[in-house]
């Protein structure tokens, strides 16, 4: 178990060295100079070429490289060139708006997907089955901007029970902040649940069809016991993976509800950011997620021999 | 039992119209769309800053009003010498900046002095270029000399970029913005919204609002169910789009259609052929049907235009009739040119609306006489790299939203690559001229030959779309330049 932790975490370390040199070279050739993005059309090529010695962009690119890399090691994220404060603290105000979303996107999708997949699962073909994955093609299909404007016109505009968008702040009182996340929440679970219970449906028809269920059923398990305790836990290893993938997206994959809501997210400052070619910010936060993701992967590994006894012994 | 059922009613009635009376509104929520990368006007070009902090936070020696007319700011009278070349300000009294300090004429000292220096990234520093001296003579009078008499100076002085910042509170106005104005800043929720109250120390009148917030509204689809909700009251310059009909038949919101400074226009560039031959570039005017522009681009709204010059400005000259839209004869232009069988070209777009949709249509209206357009969208950044920078187009379609600046075909290096020393000296001559009637004539002539000589195409003024709560009063209609100022603004019932 510690060769295996330690291999993971080797790994993990080279995935991200060769994570910020990509993201780096990648921002590079991209075209677009932040310098003259601020100062405008009016600005002189002297001007332009006094910001860029400011902010560092016209030292040679290796320098730069390395500059930015010996930060990040000591975890300092650099400035924004736009905003000129530092990254770290825009990413903590972004956070603090992406990570419960998610988490609640996360939690509602799967209280949602894992009861609509089991009981499509133990139905397999009859009228409810059906209809359940009628309902969830349905789910995978919509957009979720246009499910998103629905539900504003319906709660917000009609209803008036949520705002239509923005967010108070935590400072605003938790029930003010919750209630602007509601509609965005319920937006972005919906597709995800969709996908997941025909995921979670799929994986526990192939265990319904093993040896040790029917055995289970044989020696006079009552259907449900059988379902519940023995075929689901042995169905969560896809979920969890989809579940892991998910999470990830929905930390920063965001940004078209963040658009529809106008909330203050990760994906719309990684936007804002790339328009604005506030290069730091864009190669800081995507460090930050990359990071993140091999994080939740290697949680998810855990996680599988939480469920799956067996693979706490291997390696 | 009736009788006193009614009485009880109406006085209800009156007692609700009474308390109402006296606690009409006194917050408001604007939706803007882009956020502003910091709140310091001479220090940043992006459009968002002047938006929020002009006349509210931040004010200069002149001001603009909603008609572009130049008024006193933070100076309440100035004279200037016989030659033009000398302005003396008298400053208001007892104008404190929001940190408490007061201002001074040091202030409009440093202020002058740090936008025309060396290292200064003010985003107008041209515009004070022909400053030679700024001398404080007392704290409430200012001497500023000029290499020459300058026509647009007081106008100038007005500008977003001029405004008057404090000496000791200049380096933080990014993020804390200290200013002079009726409001100051509360507090800025960086993503989410940027929050203005009340400056009870104001020297002059007191704004009707307490608090004013803009709200970042990025998408367009969002801001529509922002206003039907109630949630935001006021978009300056809204993303209606389509939605536009819908909220000017609804009772509760006021539609006001206003004029900016965007000359939108299909920008040529001059030095790369064929479009050097003056009869390509009369082509392209002739065989653009500007109503079917507007109609895609700007919801049928924009006022057509013959040059580049707002229609709303005083000196307006209309020369939308110079080349009218004819195939026949923009094909003999085309022939003129050695060019009967047309032409390939590319067109670079920005990302916005009025580029993207009217490009389509320029396609394929120039497909008519031949010339094949392929359309290359782009960003921003992109935009300026490749465009604006290093002259890396044939043609592109983009609205220039600076107030007055028909000069910009004189300058040299421009993107436009245009070399014209008959406009070139009628730009110098406007420059040196202050007499009014003069400077007029000297603009229609520069529009003039702007519109035969098409080193670009004019197609329309950008419209501004003001969307708000039929209970408000005082926004502007027009933008001579970008603002939302907010000193008027007040809600009635």
């Amino acid at each position: 178990m510690t060769a295996y932790l330690l291999k993971r975490l080797v790994i993990a370390a080279l995935t991200l060295v060769l994570a910020s040199m990509v993201v780096f070279a990648v921002m590079e050739v991209l075209p677009g100079d932040p310098a003259r993005l601020m100062l405008g059309l009016n600005a002189t090529a002297d001007q332009v070429e006094v910001l860029r010695n400011q902010m560092g962009l016209n030292a040679p690119l290796a320098l730069r490289y390395l500059h930015w890399a010996g930060g990040l090691l000591s975890l300092d994220f650099g400035r924004s060139y736009t905003y000129s404060v530092p990254v770290i603290d825009l990413v903590r105000e972004r956070i603090a708006v992406s990570l419960p979303l998610a988490l609640i996107a996360l939690a509602l999708s799967t209280i949602i997907a894992i009861p609509v997949g089991v009981f499509s699962a133990s139905r397999q073909g009859r009228a409810g089955d059906t209809l359940a994955m009628g309902a969830s093609q349905l789910g995978v299909a919509v957009p979720n901007f246009w499910f998103a404007l629905m539900l504003i016109y319906l709660f917000a505009v009609w209803l008036r029970l949520v705002p239509a968008g923005g967010f108070p702040g935590w400072n605003a009182g938790i029930w003010a902040a919750l209630k602007s996340l509601i509609l965005p929440a319920i937006a972005l679970a919906l597709p995800q649940a969709a996908i997941l219970a025909r995921v979670a449906r799929s994986a526990l028809i192939e265990v319904l069809n093993e040896d040790y269920i029917r055995t289970a059923r044989a020696k006079g398990l009552p259907y449900r016991a059988v379902l519940w305790r023995h075929a689901l836990r042995n169905a969560m290893i896809p979920v969890l993976t989809i579940l892991g993938l998910q999470f990830a997206f929905l930390l920063a994959g965001t940004i078209i509800i963040e658009n529809v809501f106008y909330l203050p997210g990760l994906g719309r400052l990684i936007f804002q950011a790339i328009t604005q070619r506030d290069l730091i910010v864009v190669e800081s936060i995507v460090m930050l997620l990359v990071a993140a993701v091999i994080l939740i992967n290697l949680l998810v590994d855990f996680s599988y021999a939480i469920v799956d006894p067996r693979l706490r012994g291997r390696q | 039992m009736k009788l006193w059922k009614t009485t009880l009613a109406a006085a209800v009635l009156s007692l609700a119209a009474a308390t109402s009376a006296f606690a009409a509104r006194t917050d408001l929520t604007l939706g803007i769309v882009l956020e502003p990368p910091h709140l310091d006007p001479t220090a940043g070009a992006a459009a968002a800053i002047g938006e929020i902090t002009y006349a509210n936070v931040f004010e200069g020696l002149t001001r603009i009003d909603d008609n572009g007319q130049v008024q006193p700011g933070l100076a309440e009278s100035w004279t200037v010498s016989d030659d033009g070349k000398v302005y003396t300000f008298k400053l208001h009294a007892g104008v404190k900046f929001h940190n408490g300090s007061a201002f001074s004429a040091d202030d409009v000292k440093f202020s002058l002095d740090r936008a025309r220096a060396k290292d200064s990234l003010n985003p107008q520093k041209q515009l004070f270029a022909h400053i030679t001296d700024v001398t404080a003579v007392d704290p409430a009078t200012v001497k500023v000399t000029l290499d020459g008499p300058q026509g647009d100076f007081l106008y100038n002085m007005g500008l977003v970029a001029a405004v008057i910042v404090g000496k000791g509170s200049a380096d933080g106005n990014k993020d804390k913005p200290i200013g002079t104005g009726p409001f100051k800043l509360d507090h800025w929720a960086k993503g989410a919204e940027i929050t203005l109250v009340k400056n009870p120390d104001y020297w002059g009148t007191q704004a009707a609002l307490d608090k004013a917030t803009f709200r970042i509204v990025p998408d367009a689809a969002a801001a529509v169910p922002a206003l039907l909700s109630g949630d935001i009251q006021a978009f300056a310059n809204m993303p209606a789009q389509d939605a536009l009909a819908q909220l000017q038949s609804d009772p509760r919101f006021s539609v006001v259609i206003g004029a900016t400074e965007g000359e939108t226009i299909l920008s040529i560039n001059n030095k790369k052929p064929p479009f050097d031959k003056l009869a390509v570039r009369q082509a392209l005017a002739s065989a653009i049907d500007r109503s079917a522009i507007i109609a895609a681009a700007s919801n049928g709204l924009g006022k057509p235009i013959g040059s580049h010059f707002s229609p709303g400005d005083a000196g307006y000259v209309d020369l939308t009739g110079v080349y009218p839209h004819d195939i026949a004869k923009a094909k003999e232009y085309l022939k003129e040119a050695g060019l009967e069988n047309g032409f390939s070209a590319t067109i670079k777009l920005p990302p916005v609306p009025y580029a993207r949709d009217g490009g389509q249509v320029i396609q394929s209206q120039l497909k008519d006489i031949g010339v094949n357009l392929q359309i290359i969208p782009v960003e921003w950044a992109e935009w300026l790299s490749q465009v604006f920078t290093n002259k890396d187009y044939d043609l592109t379609i983009v609205s220039h939203v600076e107030p007055n600046d028909i000069d910009i075909y004189s300058r040299p290096g421009y993107y436009f690559q245009y070399d014209n020393p008959k406009f070139n000296d009628v730009i110098k001559a406007l420059g040196t001229t202050v007499d009014k009637d003069k400077r007029l004539e000297l603009l229609g002539e520069a529009q003039k030959i702007l519109a035969h000589d098409v080193p670009a195409v004019y197609l329309f003024e950008l419209p501004k779309i003001g969307v708000w709560d039929a209970k408000l009063q005082g926004m502007w209609t027009n933008w001579p330049i970008e603002a939302d100022d907010l000193t008027k603004v007040k809600w009635t019932d």
